[in-house]
């Protein structure tokens, strides 16, 4: 069935968004993120311009993570203080990454700049936790004992001032490297059309040192809130949300991901990122081939002015 | 936009004059319509075509021995601003480099005949009525001058194919059938991507390679209902818009929380 889309101007078919929406939603249930990474490509592969795509995938994650976020709530998993210090930084960050998305686009250099960081950060975060991974099922393999959370251990990282106790996490920790991963989040999050997570969750249990009970409930707060922002500024600044498309996604996106959840489960940690890692290096990959390859059409289109 | 509109503004002043000076030159008479003035938009569109039917009216004054008629019928969407780009290899990667603006050229042109152009007229008068998509006048902005250029400029024929690839331009030379010696039929096919707004029709009728009349129709592609809605909404309250969209993910997280919940 044909549906048209009113912002994206074009008509798609219903049942092909919707399951779209399904199968990153169990592959975001199974790994505990927005999906983003993977969603924005995908409408893009099916012929919504990116700025679009970027726009509206914003407002999908909401969803998505919002009804995480409720349930790690329930469980008492969420670190209210720590969420509140990454959204200080989160907020900021994407404000940021609205204006450099509105900026790019009036260069023209848009498309260039989302296929850019998509190649760089995926490749690199696929890379690291591929390698983790298989590191860590070595490990397993060979019966070693792991532990991944170095107890005594203090970085740099710990040096730093502004020192906060977050109770619920047990941490000791400045709250200045906590606003810059904020900042970060929230600015990829807004130019690449991501929720982060799959970048936040590493960060917060290799760099933060922050348990992995309060993590993912934590994480899913901040890509609540900065995805609730970038929607909002992405309305009002670019008028690019496309809510009717925005709303197939949900619909499929939060049903994909409690099968995703339950299948997550049954899978072990190691194996969970392993599987991870190559997908997120695969889809940074395509990304790369695609930006090395003679373009079929070295011309493209766009209305407006040139700026 | 000004110099097109003054060209044309001598072309029928030229034209009534012509007309008071050689009335039996001027004698047929364009009668057209068009199937549907007013093409919604709708959830399930998927583009459509329309019909123009006309009839060529002689009277008599009409030149006895004039029967062979030829027809240019260019149709032209909303105007609007579009750049082109193109891409280079710099750095090992393919990135957008040099670019040409389109300044109010149409989103949608068709362009349909009964038989080839170059049967149909001169190349001078096909470039002077604008006949064909290699002679309808696309300004680009050249530096700080304002032209069109060479129909097989670079940046124009990429334009030019890109809209054709979509549909959006198009230039059909048997399109046009005439079913009687005067009357005539062509169908107007719309992709399902049609920029919405006003389309003009220009129907020309030609003789003998020379311009006998013309004439002018219009509809309108509207979007109604709730994809009318949505847009106007979105661009006009885009705050609003923004708030009912972050409602609407709140709610249908919280639902799916609620539907999906285990305890």
């Amino acid at each position: 069935m044909q549906i048209f889309l009113p912002i994206a101007d074009i008509p798609v078919n219903i049942f092909l968004i919707l399951a779209m929406g399904a199968a990153v939603g169990f592959v975001s249930g199974m790994f505990g993120i927005g999906g983003g990474f993977l969603m924005t490509p995908l409408l893009i592969f099916i012929g919504i311009t990116p700025a679009v795509a970027v726009a509206s995938v914003a407002s999908h994650i909401a969803a998505s993570s919002f009804s995480g976020a409720i349930s790690y709530w329930r469980r008492r998993a969420i670190d209210p203080l720590l969420a509140a210090v990454l959204l200080t930084g989160g907020i900021i960050g994407t404000a940021l990454g609205v204006w450099t998305f509105t900026e790019l686009r009036a260069l023209g250099q848009l498309d260039l700049m989302i296929a850019l960081s998509y190649v760089a950060l995926l490749t690199t975060v696929g890379g690291l936790m591929f390698w983790e991974g298989l590191r860590a099922m070595l490990r397993v393999r060979r019966g070693v004992a792991v532990s991944p959370r170095r107890s005594g251990s203090h970085g740099w990282i710990h040096g730093l001032p502004l020192k906060v106790r977050f109770k619920r996490s047990k941490i000791y920790l400045s709250v200045i490297p906590v606003v810059a991963v904020g900042v970060l989040i929230g600015f990829v999050g807004a130019v690449m059309g991501i929720g982060g997570g799959f970048i936040l969750i590493p960060i917060m249990i290799y760099l933060l040192r922050v348990p992995t009970s309060t993590v993912i409930g934590t994480s899913m707060v901040l890509t609540l809130v900065t995805m609730l922002f970038a929607t909002m500024l992405h309305a009002v600044t670019n008028h690019l949300v496309d809510a009717v498309l925005a709303l197939i996604l949900m619909v499929g996106g939060v049903t994909g991901a409690q099968f995703g959840a339950r299948a997550g489960q049954k899978i072990r940690g190691e194996h969970l990122r392993l599987l991870l890692g190559l997908l997120i290096l695969a889809v940074g990959i395509r990304f790369a081939v695609e930006l090395a390859i003679r373009p079929d059409d070295l011309f493209t289109i766009r209305e407006g002015d040139a700026g | 936009m000004t110099a097109r509109a003054s060209l044309v503004a001598i072309a029928v002043a030229t034209m009534l004059g012509a007309a008071f000076a050689i009335p039996a030159a001027r004698a047929e008479r364009l009668i057209v319509s068009v199937s549907n003035h007013r093409v919604t938009v709708t959830p399930n569109y998927s583009g459509e075509e329309l019909v123009l039917f006309g009839s060529v009216e002689k009277d008599a004054s009409t030149p006895a021995g004039r029967t062979a008629y030829d027809l240019v019928v260019t149709v032209s969407g909303p105007l609007a601003d579009m750049v082109t780009r193109r891409k280079e290899r710099k750095f090992g990667i393919w990135i957008n480099t040099d670019y040409r603006q389109f300044l109010q050229v149409p989103t949608y042109l068709a362009v349909f005949s009964n038989r080839p152009l170059e049967a149909v007229a001169s190349p001078e008068v096909q470039r002077r009525q604008q006949l064909g998509l290699n002679n309808v006048l696309l300004t680009q902005r050249v530096g700080p001058d304002y032209a069109d250029v060479v129909p097989n400029d670079a940046f124009r024929s990429a334009f030019v194919r890109l809209r054709s690839e979509h549909g959006l331009y198009r230039e059909a030379t048997s399109a046009v059938t005439f079913l009687t010696p005067t009357l005539f039929r062509t169908g107007i096919p719309l992709p399902a991507e049609v920029p919405i707004g006003t389309y003009n029709i220009e129907i020309k009728l030609f003789s003998g390679g020379a311009l006998v009349t013309h004439t002018e129709t219009a509809f309108d592609i509207v979007k109604v209902g709730f994809e009318q809605f949505v847009a106007t909404n979105a661009r006009q309250n885009g705050f609003v818009y923004g708030l009912f969209t972050v409602f609407m993910a709140l709610m249908s997280g919280w639902m799916a929380s609620i539907v999906f919940r285990k305890d």
